[in-house]
């Protein structure tokens, strides 16, 4: 007859009250888990899409990063291709890598000339194949939106351009993107045309007989060259993807890295704006980018570069974690608080209830401290009963959510994220919580098991 | 070791007092006392007299104010807390008037109790709590729950769990007031017969008169104070 068994015993004494503590522990496990594990589905998602995109690390001039990172002439780097061969066959640094590969992004004003629109956007000039790769990372399993860029093979002129860009520039109906709405160059009014000049009239009726149709996905860009001359391509664009975030939706261009130095550097030697380097797992970055450091610090001394992590180059990263755990703390401490007084309030009545048996046991020869093992082991039996239970619950309602198909569209996003809770995955909150729920349990029954070993025997006895 | 042999119980000027507020209540006032071994000794006096008070004294589970408890060869106040437990655990055995066994234990696990607190051998244990039940009457219902048994059968389980640590002095308070007269004349019966079998000084605290017609010595209480010890082998004397 060990503590435990008798502790277990006397649990089942009072199945309603035991059972109703039980439910308010199982209730909280849920509670955070499920948002832990949504917490924790965010994040990673967040950090594949970033990755994906981004890298793990990026090598860039110093402050091009934080000067806003549209003047690829002050801040190109011209030696890219000799730290990106260092990089690859550095010994350390190989057995790390996914994909290391050069961008440059290039600002200016892209029109369609056909529909009389334009706007401004900003341009990344990418080696797709690479690319592509980079968008493949999907090292947590989760849930990708990311697609592939469909310019392999394609022209130099080829370009793939945001939904956004798509519905200003007026391709929506050429591009066949859906939900779009095409705008139509707007015609001059009938009563401006009547009382324009007849030679203007004439130029305006022979550009609206010229303008292209509405089917053609030609755009031109506007960019400004290295000698700060203007700069004129025609591209083609082979079509229009969702971004994402609409902030980049609405002026992302992605172009074949040779057209985007051809616009900027015409033909001088062409530069890069950042050399993204992705790992295989992230948890490598610090040894990367140790290692990075002493890689450019030793061999290109005389090249001002600085090394950005993907945390850094995205802040909006960062600031979700830091608010989703901020929200997990806030629900885990508010539960577990609610817990603590719960057991606490179940083992207190236990006390009172039994105080005849706790003078009886102390008179028969148990020690203090075994009156106080006995109630704690009552508190440590129903946190692990809550804990077992409560994961049990929660891996079934994240089963059930995981495959709802309910949808989120988070703020700035222009496409909704199925809603994940990612439990079992998630090996230190879920071993976390359960530890969490038993030291609560264990807390709250501390303090009525040192009443119960501090009672008087003799007025334990007496108590009716 | 002949000391205690002789008197499992000695207790010399001792005063104990209760507070009520700010005042202090005497419940013993100079008590003198020798409990002899192997004996039944009742403890008798009106409500209010300081039966339980003194019973609660020889049983280690209260201190006096003044004066000494020597139970079983050993001064009582001398002990820690700790100390005290594991004293009563070997030493002493109860009987309580409500029965007071563990409700979530059965008949046998309730005798088995006090011999898991003395860390005896598993083998060991369950013969002896098999014997016990067995002298006791309740062979037959050691896997039963408390709330199982009739008022008498309880407190044949609360003497078995009394008697199991082998104790040299077994304290009962007022033990058939909560039973009907033939089971209570039966209860005294037994504990009489297990006294005699297991060479075990009884002390009880009652007004039954059955349980006073089976003692060997009574001690009369009044307001505190002892009045009167009678032996039956001796003459009545007054001891304080």
């Amino acid at each position: 007859m060990k503590t435990l068994s008798l502790a277990l015993r006397n649990l089942l004494r009072n199945r309603r009250r035991s059972l109703t503590t039980l439910l308010a522990m199982v209730i909280g496990m849920v509670a955070v888990l499920l948002f832990g594990g949504y917490s924790s589905d965010t994040k990673y998602m967040m950090q594949t899409g970033v990755v994906q995109q981004f890298g793990h690390l990026q090598i860039q001039r110093p402050n091009y990063f934080a000067e806003g990172g549209d003047n690829p002439t002050a801040y190109g780097i011209g030696n890219y291709q000799r730290i990106i061969d260092a990089v690859t066959h550095d010994p350390v640094l190989a057995p790390l890598l996914s994909v290391v590969t050069p961008s440059l992004q290039v600002g200016g004003v892209a029109g369609n000339f056909s529909t009389g629109s334009s706007r401004s956007v900003m341009a990344a000039g990418l080696v797709v194949d690479e690319l592509n790769r980079m968008l493949a990372w999907n090292d947590y399993g989760m849930t990708s939106y990311a697609q592939p860029l469909p310019l392999a093979g394609t022209s130099e002129d080829a370009v793939v351009i945001g939904n956004g860009v798509a519905r200003k520039l007026g391709l929506c109906q050429a591009l066949q993107v859906a939900n779009c709405r095409t705008l139509v160059a707007s015609a001059p009014a009938a009563s401006a045309s009547a009382r324009a000049p007849d030679d203007i009239a004439a130029l305006s009726m022979l550009e609206q007989a010229t303008a292209k149709p509405q089917h053609e996905t030609r755009i031109e860009m506007l960019s400004a060259s290295a000698q700060g001359a203007p700069n004129v391509v025609g591209l083609h664009v082979v079509k229009a993807q969702n971004m994402g975030l609409k902030a980049t939706d609405d002026v992302y261009i992605a172009m074949h890295l040779a057209q985007a130095q051809k616009l900027v550097y015409g033909a001088a030697p062409p530069q890069v704006t950042a050399i993204a380097v992705q790992l295989q797992h992230t948890h490598q970055l610090p040894l990367a980018r140790q290692r990075l450091s002493q890689l450019l610090a030793s061999e290109f001394k005389n090249e001002a570069l600085e090394i950005l992590e993907f945390g850094t180059l995205y802040p909006m990263y960062g600031q979700s974690i830091a608010f989703m755990d901020s929200v997990f703390g806030f629900i885990a401490v508010l539960i577990g608080v609610i817990v603590l007084f719960t057991i606490g309030n179940t083992m207190g009545t236990a006390v009172v209830e039994r105080t005849v048996e706790i003078g009886t046991l102390r008179a028969i020869g148990l020690r203090r401290s075994g009156i106080r093992q006995m109630f704690i082991a009552e508190g440590v039996l129903l946190g692990l009963a809550g804990a077992v239970l409560g994961v049990s619950a929660a891996l079934l309602a994240g089963y059930l959510i995981n495959h709802s198909g309910l949808a989120y569209t988070p703020p700035g996003y222009v496409y909704a994220y199925l809603i994940k809770v990612r439990i079992l995955e998630d090996a230190p909150l879920l071993l976390g919580s359960m530890a969490g729920l038993m030291l609560v349990a264990v807390f709250s029954a501390w303090w009525p098991a040192n009443r119960a070993s501090r009672l008087l025997v003799v007025d334990a006895l007496r108590h009716a | 070791m002949l000391e205690h042999t002789m008197h499992p119980v000695t207790l010399k000027h001792v005063h104990k007092s209760y507070r009520l507020g700010s005042v202090g209540v005497p419940a013993l006032t100079d008590i003198n006392l020798e409990i002899r071994a192997n004996c039944f000794t009742v403890i008798s006096g009106p409500s209010g007299s300081g039966k339980t008070t003194l019973l609660n004294l020889i049983g280690c589970i209260d201190q006096p104010d003044q004066g000494e408890v020597t139970v079983a060869g050993q001064q009582t106040q001398q002990l820690s807390d700790d100390e005290l437990s594991d004293f009563r655990a070997r030493h002493l055995g109860f009987v309580f008037q409500n029965f007071n066994l563990l409700p979530v234990l059965s008949a046998a696990e309730n005798v088995e109790y006090p011999l898991l607190l003395t860390r005896m051998p598993e083998t060991r244990r369950r013969e002896r709590v098999l014997a016990l039940l067995d002298a006791v009457g309740l062979s037959s219902r050691a896997n039963n729950r408390p709330g199982q048994l009739s008022g008498g059968q309880r407190q044949r389980v609360a003497i078995a769990r009394a008697l199991a640590s082998a104790p040299q002095l077994v304290l009962a308070d007022e033990p058939t007031a909560n039973l009907d007269s033939q089971t209570g004349a039966a209860i005294i019966a037994l504990m009489r017969t297990m006294q005699r079998e297991h060479q075990v000084s009884f002390v009880f605290s009652s007004h039954d008169p059955q349980v006073q017609a089976a003692a060997d010595d009574t001690v009369f209480l009044c307001d505190g104070r002892i009045t009167g010890v009678q032996r039956h082998a001796e003459t009545a004397r007054v001891a304080a």
